[in-house]
Parts: C-alpha cells; structure tokens; sequence
C-alpha cells in the first residue's frame, strides 16, 4: 500500500470515482507542477500573547505573574484544552485542539523572530526579511525563487490581501488575491475609531450608529466578540481552494490582526483566536484531500510582557508562541525548549525568554518539504547559521 | 508646517501630496495660483466639436447596427469619457495647484450637468475646459455666457429642443418652451428665489433662451443659434424688457450676472465652501461687497474669502467623498501602478460618483449631508481597504505631513499602539481630523 498511485486508486474507489481517471489526473497534475506541496505563512500583526494561545499552565510561576490571565484549568468549565499535561489551547481554539488530537497541529513555543526590537513594524519588517539588518526582499519570495516555477506559468506564489506583504516582494513574480466583500477591520479597529470619534460633534454620533447599525454595539466591541470567523474563514476556506488547484500557487502569505492587546487582553483575545481557528479549520476543508501536502505557519512579531499590565492586558515583549499545522507535520506534542518563568529567567526581567529562533523553525519546515540544501537554506535565510533548521518537524517520506 | 499653511493646503487645496514642500507663505502661495491660466489647460483634451463628432458617430452606429445587428455596441464616447476621466485623476491627483483645482470643481458644482444625461458624457470634460477653467479667475459674467452657449449644458437642461411658440418652427410643429434651463438659471445659478421672481419671468425668460441649441449636423457641430425657433418680440424679465433676437439673451445674462442677488448667492456660496457650513454674514457680506464693487471680478472675490479671518479658524467643514479620496490618495502618493484603480468607483461607493449629481443643484456643501451613519462607515472600510496598498508607507509620517499640528494628540497615540503599518494608517486616514477640510 506504499505506492501512492494504489493509495490513490482506493482513495477514489471510496469516492466512487473510475480508478484509471482519477489516477490519470493525478499524475498529470504531478508531471505539470514542480511540486505538490503547499506552504501557507499567516502573520498576526499586533503581537500574539504566546502564553495566553498555549498556556504553560504546569509552569508553578505563571500565576504569579498573570493569575487575572488564565483559563480555568483544562476539564473544568470553559477550561484550557489540555496539550499533554503542561501546556493548554486557549479555550477560543478548539478547532487548534481537534487538529492536535489528530497529530496535525504543532504549537511551537518560546519563539522569537531575528532582531530584538519592541517595534510593532520594525519587528514585523525584520520577520518578514527573515534577517536581523534590512533587506530588499522577503523571505518567503526568496523561497519562491527556490522553488521551481510551475508549467502553467502562474505564479508560484500568492498574496491574500489587497497589497503583498513585505515576506513575499522580491524579484519573483507573486499574485495577489483579494475578493471584495473582505475589506472591513477588525472590530477592536473600529472600538478605536469610535473611541477617536466620540467628542466629534460631526462624525461621533455617525460612527456611533453606523457601528449599531451593523450590529456591534460598545460591549461587543470592547469585550464578547460578535461572531466566529467572520471574513477570515471564509477568505482561508477560498484560499484553500486556490492552493488545492494541481497548477494553483504552492506558497500563500495571509495576515489578520487584533492581537495588540493592551487592554482587557482576556476578553479581547477571545476574537482574533476564534478568528484565527475558524480560519485554520476553514483553510483545511477548501484544500481538501491537498491539506495531506499542505504546512501552515502561523507566526507572529513578539510576545507580550509576562506581567499584566494596569489595564487588564500586556504591553510589548519577546518570546512567543508559532503554530505549525498540516497534513505532514509531526503534531499532536509542543515543541519547546521551554525556558520557565522565574523571575531570573525572564527576558529582561519582562518578557518570556525566546529559546528558539523562527528561522530555525521555518528552515526545519522548508528544508525537508521543498528539498532545499543548507545552500538553498542559506539563500532564503542569509547569515542565519545560528539559527539551524530543527529537525523532526516534518513527518519522512 | 504650521498649522496656516496646513490650513491652506486642507481649507483651501486638495491635500498634501506626501512629502512635498508646501509654499513658505501660506497665502501668497494660494494667490499665485490664481495668477495666469489653469494650468490644465496645457494638458491634452477632447472638444466639444470632437466630442460631439464621437457622439453622432456612435448614433450612426447604432441606427446602422438596429439595420443589419451585427456590429459590436459603438464605444467612441465611452472610449473618449475613459481617456479624460484617467487624464483628469491623474492631474488632480499630481497637480501642486490643489486651490486652482478646488475653484474648477466649486465652479462645475454651481453649474452642475451629469451624466444623468448620459449623452453629455462626450463633452463633459469640454465642458470643464472650455466654459469653467478660463473663467475661475475671470468674470462670472463671462463664465455664465460661457455654460449658457455651451452644448454640455443645452443639452442638460433640455433648452436645445424649447421652442417659442410664435416662432416659424413652433408654428410648423406646435411644439413649444422647455423651462427647465430658464428655471434653474434663475434658481440656482443666478438670483436665487431670494429676488422674487414670478412664474411668469420663468416662463419669460425661457422665451428669452429659445433658439439656444445645437446642431449635431455643422461640420463642426456645436452651439447653435435658430432663429426660426426664437419667440418673436421683446420680453420682460423682472421688470425689465429684452429684446428679440439673440442679443435678447446676451443682455439677460448680463442683467443677472450682475445682479445684487446673484452675487449674494454667490457669496454665500463661496463662503459655505470655504469657511462653514452655516456662512456667517459678515463674511458673505465682505464677499459680495467685492463682487458688486468689481464687477464680478472671481479672482477678487475669492482673494476675499483668502483674506477672511474666519477662513484661517480651526477646520469646520467635512470633507465631501470627493475631496476625502483625493486627499487620502494624495497623502498616500503611491506611484501609479499602486494607486487603486477605479477612483471613481471608489468616489461613487462613498455616495458621489464623479460627474453624476442627481439633480442640477449639484452636491450639497455642508456635512449634514455627508455625514450619515454608513457613509461614514464605509470611509472607515474603504481607509483600512486602501491602507492595505500603503506597504512600508510610515503612517507617523504621512501624518506629519498630512496634518502637521492638526493631529490631534489621540490619534497619534493610537497610532503609536496600533499593531501593523496599516491600522496605524487607517487610524489616521479614518481619524476625525482627516475628516476636516
């Protein structure tokens, strides 16, 4: 049963599909594409808070710290979603937990990009040029040069969103994909908006009933999130589609913020989370049966302060946690060198200590999926050898 | 920049344009604008003559397609709107002289026509060119003679086909007066109801305008006196008497375009535009001193708002969709293949589709009539949609540049905490003082 076109043939045996037909496409897919992997990055801008995705609830200092931030304990009502013992999914992410009861879900924590900086856009800039000095080209673009283009003569890879991010510009040719209807912010944008508003005796009262009109109201702004999903499952369902096409694009760069967190960071946290598993649940049902040959990276600029700040959030900080999902990971664990939080193991007595760095993750990913080299390697990630790829992320074979 | 000449560049211009530098003194840079022709004007552009020639070609076209239905739809107007409409964004999205441009669609509002009419499209931006730019610093007098024998708008308030019905073709075909340009001439862009005319001065007035059409036919086609649809005889148009003949019309432009009314209309207008919503009279009072006194004189009245204290305020108006997309686009100063496409669109989806007023009284000027509750949030989508294009703009600076001291303390502080690039962008593109012109 180890020949994937036997596989294949009982596959669409199952489906009630001709076994010779489907068979047939299926290596005439594999002949036109120069491969049939996919790799999709999403970039939360705003700065996940690590610790309150996957809470290292087995930590003994993490109450000390920001006992106002954790989920009850996992089984009890509304309770963490436990990852083996030490470590729990913020109850916001169950469709993360299913996915990781399934081995296809690997939070990797204590992570931080290249450069130490408290910057929102510097960090995002740094992470995206895959560098710690600035660059003319992303990293994801510079993968793309790495990767054989397909015959069809799309674009190898593609943008979701209406501009490209920074991680895919570059030399190489990349689409960009946006449909209408997606163009709105996220509520807590519009709590801002409205906040900027509200003395103004033109626009405040406008903004204010505009907003009621389409159904939020300050309570669901400020705090209980007014759905799932929203448009982000929907545009990673659509996304999916596009990936799973035999000579559609192999790299996808998505982004969804929300996670800035300064205030009320448990309530408001809620929202992006739900938002980012609806999406992740969304992206592997439009692959479909392409979600076997599909990695996710889901990453972010830095973590938060592992301290609570005055106003029920966390300001800027360092080590956080990165997601990695798909049909070939080696989920259903955490991987993490983790680094504890006593007080003389914080990072500048503020923020988690960063263990890993996001290159050696990516590089551990990259490097098996695509067959890339450590020159290949290189290229993507220049002066990155002391972030070495870590291995055992992806299933052999 | 300081917060006069940040004034001068919102209250009076389109915007800055990124990182430009504006003129050292506010208001001598805004006078030299008013010196010498519009500068569009230098750019190429389509005439009446070759608009026209478009229309009757496609008008050809159909009938022949209706023969034998087998050519593909006729597009030379559509074709030649296209061209002008890309020329024109492009300008007003470039152009250093923001006030200039400001004045050219100030003026275009007072004499509104719309593709409502779609068969003005094919001279729309003749219209602009040849009955509005060469008269923003002029005359008013010169720029009504100028709309009034312009075919954009004979055709727009149907005068080309009002016929008097004493005339030899009325007598013929028994057909007779369309009132509608003697009615808005009077209402809108001269003496306003303010003055007291009756019914029967519309309908005199309109017997005054018979004969003032345009043949399609004349190589080149355009304006068109017919006399043999011209009402015989003299007429009275608030208390005065005209006589017969064209020159019957050219003194009724005159009589108006000088009237006491008109310039209290226009000042008023002016001021609105300019200072606040509600025009405090003293200043409309100012302004129409300088009309009457000048003859007319644009360019003097609009130094006079310049010299208005209350025009150098804090900022009271709202931006109308227009004015918010070009001044967004202009802070923005994206190279071209960046910008988003379809500006006009984008115009149109925030309530004021370029060219397409609904009714001739133009686009209304105060906020009241911008400001409701979807309008505004749909600025809010389309600011984060088009943020989305501003890659690794730095929105602090765009601020900076944009506003100067009229950032308010908030915003930038929102800013400063905002998590990405583009929800700094659209904190400030969507804040209340972007709003404000």
């Amino acid at each position: 049963m180890s020949h994937p076109s036997m596989r294949l043939t009982r596959r669409s045996a199952l489906l009630g599909l001709t076994a010779a037909f489907t068979a047939g496409r299926y290596s005439v897919a594999l002949a036109a594409a120069a491969t049939q992997k996919r790799f999709v990055v999403v970039i939360l801008r705003g700065a996940l808070d690590g610790m309150s995705a996957v809470v290292p609830y087995g930590d003994a200092n993490l109450g000390l710290w920001r006992a106002s931030l954790i989920p009850p304990q996992p089984g009890a009502e509304g309770g963490l979603l436990d990852l083996g013992g030490f470590y729990g999914l913020n109850p916001a992410l169950s469709g993360f937990h299913a996915l990781y009861q399934a081995n296809e879900l690997l939070p990797v924590h204590a992570v931080a990009g290249p450069y130490r900086v408290r910057s929102h856009f510097e960090a995002q800039d740094y992470l995206e040029f895959g560098s710690d000095h600035a660059m003319t080209s992303g990293w994801m673009n510079r993968l793309a040069q790495e990767i054989p283009a397909n015959k069809g003569g799309s674009d190898t890879a593609l943008a979701v969103g209406n501009a490209v991010p920074l991680v895919l510009r570059g030399p190489a040719s990349v689409g960009s994909w946006l449909p209408q209807s997606f163009a709105q912010p996220a509520p807590e944008l519009y709590a801002r908006l409205m906040a900027l508003h509200a003395h103004d005796p033109i626009t405040g009262p406008a903004i204010r009933e505009g907003l009621k009109e389409r159904g939020f109201t300050e309570a669901t702004l400020a705090n209980a999130p007014p759905q799932a999903g929203g448009g982000f499952g929907a545009l990673c369902q659509s996304t999916g589609r596009l990936l799973a096409a035999p000579d559609g694009p192999r790299l996808a760069a998505l982004e969804i913020g929300g996670w800035d967190t300064h205030t009320q960071q448990k309530n408001r946290l809620t929202y992006p989370l739900r938002q980012l598993d609806e999406g992740m649940v969304q992206l592997k049902a439009g692959l479909g049966t392409a979600w076997r040959n599909t990695t996710v990276l889901v990453m972010t600029e830095f973590g938060r302060t592992v301290r609570v700040n005055g106003t029920g959030g966390t300001d800027h900080g360092t080590g956080t946690v990165a997601f990695v999902l798909g049909g070939d990971v080696t989920g259903g664990r955490v991987q993490a060198n983790w680094p504890g939080l006593s007080q003389a193991n914080l990072f500048e007595n503020r923020d988690l200590q960063p263990t890993a760095d996001l290159r050696a993750v990516t590089k551990g990913l990259i490097g098996p999926l695509f067959g890339l080299d450590a020159a290949a390697l290189g290229r993507v990630f220049p002066q990155s050898e002391r972030a070495e790829a870590i291995g055992g992320l992806i299933r052999a074979g | 920049m300081n917060t006069n000449t940040a004034h001068a560049l919102i209250r009076f211009g389109l915007g800055r344009i990124g990182q430009q530098t504006p003129p050292a003194d506010p208001v001598g840079g805004l006078l030299a604008e008013l010196d010498g022709p519009d500068p569009a004007l230098s750019l190429p552009g389509a005439t009446t003559a070759e608009g026209l020639i478009a229309l009757r070609e496609d008008r050809a076209a159909r009938a022949a397609r209706k023969a034998d239905g087998t050519q593909e739809e006729p597009h030379r107007v559509r074709d030649l709107l296209q061209a002008e409409a890309d020329r024109l964004g492009d300008h007003i999205l470039t152009t250093p002289h923001g006030f200039r441009e400001r004045l050219v669609w100030f003026w275009a509002n007072h004499f509104t026509v719309s593709l409502r009419r779609p068969e003005i499209a094919c001279v729309i931006n003749a219209y602009l060119r040849e009955a509005i730019r060469p008269h923003v610093t002029g005359t008013f007098h010169d720029m009504l003679l100028a709309v009034m024998n312009h075919p954009a708008m004979l055709m727009y308030l149907d005068n080309q086909g009002s016929i008097g019905p004493n005339s030899p073709a009325g007598q013929r075909t028994h057909r007779g007066l369309n009132e509608n340009l003697a009615r808005e001439s009077l209402e809108l862009h001269t003496v306003t109801p303010a003055s007291g005319y009756t019914q029967a001065d519309v309908t005199s007035y309109a017997k005054i305008l018979t004969g003032w059409s345009i043949d399609l036919q004349l190589n080149p086609p355009g304006y068109l006196f017919r006399l043999n649809a011209h009402e015989p005889g003299e007429k009275q148009l608030m208390g005065r008497t005209f006589p017969h003949g064209r020159g019957g019309a050219l003194e009724a432009f005159a009589f108006l375009a000088h009237h006491p009314a008109t310039q209290r209309n226009l000042a008023t207008k002016l001021v609105r535009h300019f200072v606040a919503d509600d025009p405090p009279p003293s200043c409309v009072a100012k302004v129409e001193a300088v009309l009457r006194d000048t003859g007319g004189d644009l360019k003097a009245a609009t130094t006079a708002v310049l010299h208005l204290p209350e025009a150098w305020t804090p900022l009271a108006k709202l931006r109308d969709p227009f004015d918010y997309v070009v001044a967004v686009l202009r802070a923005m100063d994206l190279p071209k293949p960046q910008r988003p496409p379809q500006v006009a669109r984008v115009m149109a989806g925030l309530g004021q589709p370029p060219f397409a007023a609904p009714l001739p009284n133009g686009w209304p000027d105060t906020a009241a009539e911008w400001d409701g509750p979807e309008a505004m949030m749909r600025r809010i989508d389309w600011a984060y949609g088009v943020s989305g294009r501003g890659g690794a703009l730095d929105a602090l600076q765009v601020a900076d540049a944009a506003l100067g001291p009229l950032l308010h303390a908030d915003t930038l502080e929102q800013m400063r905490r905002a998590g990405s690039r583009r929800d700094a962008l659209t904190l400030l593109l969507a804040s209340p003082e972007f709003q404000r012109r």
